[in-house]
C-alpha cells in the first residue's frame, strides 16, 4: 500500500541516496577509527589507510584497472578541473588545442573556457538532434596541437551514451588524450577506461549511491603514462596530484558504493530499464504531443526526458512537487530565463525545451511509485493545459509559429 | 525555493480560468510574452460600454506558478473596476500581494502588460483613443 503523503525521489541524476549498506561501512571511520590516511607512524593512521586502499582496489576493480591509477578529490568537478587544467598545464609545450563538446557539463564548458584566458584553443562539436557527435567531425577537428578530447559518457539530461570505443579509436590514431565525464555512467553501466581507450575519466561518489564529497579522477598511468599537473598544493598526497587529506570516511563509503555497483548494476539496469519504458509508454499513451528527448537507443536505462508540449515545466512541476522529485529544463527560476542548454543543443526550440522533465530513476525505485507518477504527472500536464492559452490555440489549429508575439 | 501561500493558493485555485468571445465589441484581449520565453499570458476583459466598467475578466497563462498567481490575482482585481481604475494597477502592487521573490518579478510585469493589453485593444476595438500602451520591459 501506498503511504501518504507518497514522496517519490525521480531525481537520481542530481544525486543518489546514500545505500544503506554503504553508510554501514562509513559509520566507524567517522569516531572509532579516526585517523588520518597520511599519518603514517601509528595505529590510527594504519587503519585509515588501509581504509582508503581497499576503496581504492573496490574502485579499481569496477573499472578493471589498477589501484594506483586512482586519484581521490572532493567530486566529479574537481576532477574535470584536475583533468583538463591538468592535462593542459602538463602539456602545454606540446600544444594548446582542446576539443568538447556543446552539451557536456558545466564543470567542463566552464573550465574549457576559463584555459582560452591562458592561451588554450577550445573547439566545441555540435551534436545531433539526438543528441550524439559526428564522429567525423570530431577527426576533423583534430590537429596538430590538439593535446586533448574531452567527452561526457553519458549526458546528465537525456542520458545520451556517446559513442565511446569509436571516439576512443580516433583518439589513439591521431595520438591525442581522451578524457571523460563518466559521472552519470560509472555505477550504473560497464565503463572500462582501458577497453574504450580512455586516458582520464572524472567520476563521483554520490551519483552512485555513495556519499557526497568524494569523487576520483582515473589517471591512466601504462601506455600512454598520463600526468597531471595538480591544481592543489600542499603535502603532496594522491601521488603528488591532488593534496588534501583525505576524506576517508566518504573514500571508505564510495569503495562500498563501487563494490556494490560492480556486483548489482546489471540487475539493477534491466529492472529500471524496464520501469522506464513503463513511465515512457505510459505518458505517452495517456498524454497527446509528448517527445522523447535524445537517442532512445543509445541512452542510460534509468533515465528519460520528456517535452510535454505547450506546458511550462516549472508549472508542470509545481502541480506535483510535495510528492514528486524530478527535474526540469526550464529555467523560469534563473535570472537569464535560458531553457536547457543541452536540450537547445539537440536543436529544440526554447518552447519544448521549456516543457521538458526529466525523470531519471534509481535502484530504490519501486513499480508502484511509477505507476503513482504516471497518473500524477498525467492530471498535471491536462491540469496545466486547461490553463494555457497555446495549447487552446494550438487545439483550435492556430499556426503558433504565425503568432505575433509581444517582446518581453 | 518556497512559493508563497498566496502563490500557492492561486496556482491550486485559480480565479477566473477561461476564454471570453474575443469577437464581441465589449471584449478586450490581452496576449503577451512568448512561449520562447517560457511565459505566455492571455488576459480577457468584457466591459460594460454605458459605464466603463469591467464586469467579467478571464486568463490562461501558460507559465511557472507566479505567473498563473499574477494573472489569477489581476483577474480577481479588475473586476468591477472602470477602466481608469484598471490603468492604475502596478505590477509592484502584484509582487507585494504575492510576495514574488526578485527573480518572478517579470510575472507580474507580464501580468501588468497583460491587463493594459487587453484594455488598449478594448479601446481601439470601439473606437476610443487608447490611453495606455504596454509598458516595453
Amino acid at each position: 500500500m501506498i503511504k501518504e503523503p507518497m514522496r517519490v525521489y525521480l531525481d537520481n541524476n542530481s544525486t543518489t541516496p546514500c545505500d544503506p549498506r554503504v553508510v554501514d561501512t562509513m559509520v566507524p571511520y567517522f569516531y572509532q577509527k579516526p585517523g588520518n590516511s597520511a599519518s603514517r607512524n601509528h595505529p590510527f593512521g594504519w587503519e585509515a589507510e588501509e581504509g582508503v586502499d581497499y576503496a581504492r582496489e573496490q574502485i579499481a576493480a569496477l573499472l578493471k584497472v589498477d589501484p594506483k591509477e586512482i586519484i581521490f578529490t572532493s567530486g566529479a568537478t574537481e576532477s574535470d578541473n584536475l583533468a583538463i587544467k591538468g592535462v593542459f598545464e602538463m602539456y602545454r609545450s606540446k600544444g594548446n588545442h582542446i576539443i568538447t563538446v556543446t552539451t557536456e557539463h558545466k564543470a567542463v564548458l566552464d573550465t574549457c573556457d576559463k584555459l582560452t584566458e591562458a592561451g588554450a584553443e577550445i573547439t566545441y562539436l555540435k551534436v545531433a538532434e539526438d543528441g550524439l557527435i559526428d564522429l567525423a567531425e570530431l577527426e576533423a577537428a583534430i590537429k596538430s596541437t590538439t593535446i586533448l578530447v574531452s567527452v561526457m559518457w553519458a549526458n546528465n539530461e537525456t542520458g545520451v551514451i556517446q559513442p565511446m570505443k569509436e571516439i576512443g579509436n580516433i583518439c589513439d590514431k591521431h595520438g591525442v588524450l581522451f578524457m571523460s565525464d563518466a559521472t552519470q555512467a560509472v555505477g550504473k553501466m560497464p565503463t572500462y577506461p582501458k577497453e574504450i581507450g580512455v586516458h582520464l575519466m572524472a567520476f563521483t561518489s554520490h551519483k552512485m549511491y555513495g556519499p557526497k564529497g568524494v569523487g576520483a579522477l582515473y589517471v591512466s598511468r601504462k601506455s600512454p603514462r598520463v600526468k597531471v599537473t595538480a591544481q592543489m598544493d600542499g603535502g603532496g598526497h594522491e601521488r603528488g596530484m591532488r593534496s588534501g587529506t583525505l576524506n576517508v570516511p566518504g573514500i571508505v563509503g564510495f569503495g562500498k558504493a563501487a563494490e556494490i555497483a560492480r556486483l548489482e548494476m546489471h540487475a539493477d539496469a534491466e529492472r529500471l530499464k524496464k520501469l522506464r519504458d513503463r513511465l515512457e509508454h505510459e505518458l505517452t499513451s495517456r498524454l497527446e504531443e509528448c517527445y522523447i528527448n535524445g537517442n532512445v537507443d543509445h541512452r542510460m536505462p534509468h533515465v528519460t526526458n520528456i517535452s510535454f508540449k505547450h506546458v511550462e515545466g516549472e508549472g508542470l512541476m509545481m502541480t506535483f512537487n510535495q510528492n514528486i522529485a524530478v527535474s526540469s529544463g526550464s529555467a523560469c527560476t534563473s535570472a537569464s530565463l535560458e531553457p536547457s542548454y543541452v536540450l537547445v543543443a539537440l536543436g529544440l526550440g526554447d518552447d519544448l525545451a521549456h516543457s521538458s522533465i526529466r525523470f531519471s530513476l534509481g535502484r530504490f525505485t519501486t513499480d508502484e511509485e511509477v505507476d503513482f507518477v504516471v497518473d500524477k504527472l498525467v492530471a498535471g500536464v491536462n491540469h496545466m493545459r486547461d490553463l494555457s492559452p497555446i495549447w487552446e490555440m494550438y487545439k483550435e489549429g492556430v499556426d503558433l509559429s504565425n503568432v505575433q508575439w509581444s517582446e518581453h | 525555493m518556497a512559493y508563497s501561500e498566496k502563490v500557492l493558493e492561486h496556482f491550486q485555485h485559480p480565479k477566473n480560468v477561461g476564454t471570453l468571445d474575443k469577437s464581441k465589441s465589449t471584449v478586450g484581449t490581452g496576449l503577451v510574452g512568448a512561449p520562447e520565453c517560457g511565459d505566455v499570458m492571455r488576459l480577457q476583459i468584457e466591459v460594460d460600454p454605458s459605464t466603463q466598467t469591467i464586469i467579467d475578466a478571464k486568463f490562461k497563462t501558460f507559465g511557472c506558478g507566479s505567473a498563473i498567481a499574477s494573472s489569477s490575482l489581476a483577474t480577481e482585481w479588475l473586476k468591477g473596476k472602470t477602466i481608469e481604475q484598471a490603468l492604475t494597477i502596478d505590477n509592484m502592487d502584484i509582487v507585494e500581494e504575492l510576495a514574488l521573490p526578485p527573480v518572478k518579478i517579470h510575472c507580474s510585469v507580464l501580468a501588468e502588460d497583460a491587463i493594459k493589453g487587453a484594455i488598449a485593444d478594448y479601446q481601439s476595438k470601439n473606437g476610443i483613443a487608447v490611453t495606455a500602451m504596454a509598458s516595453s520591459h
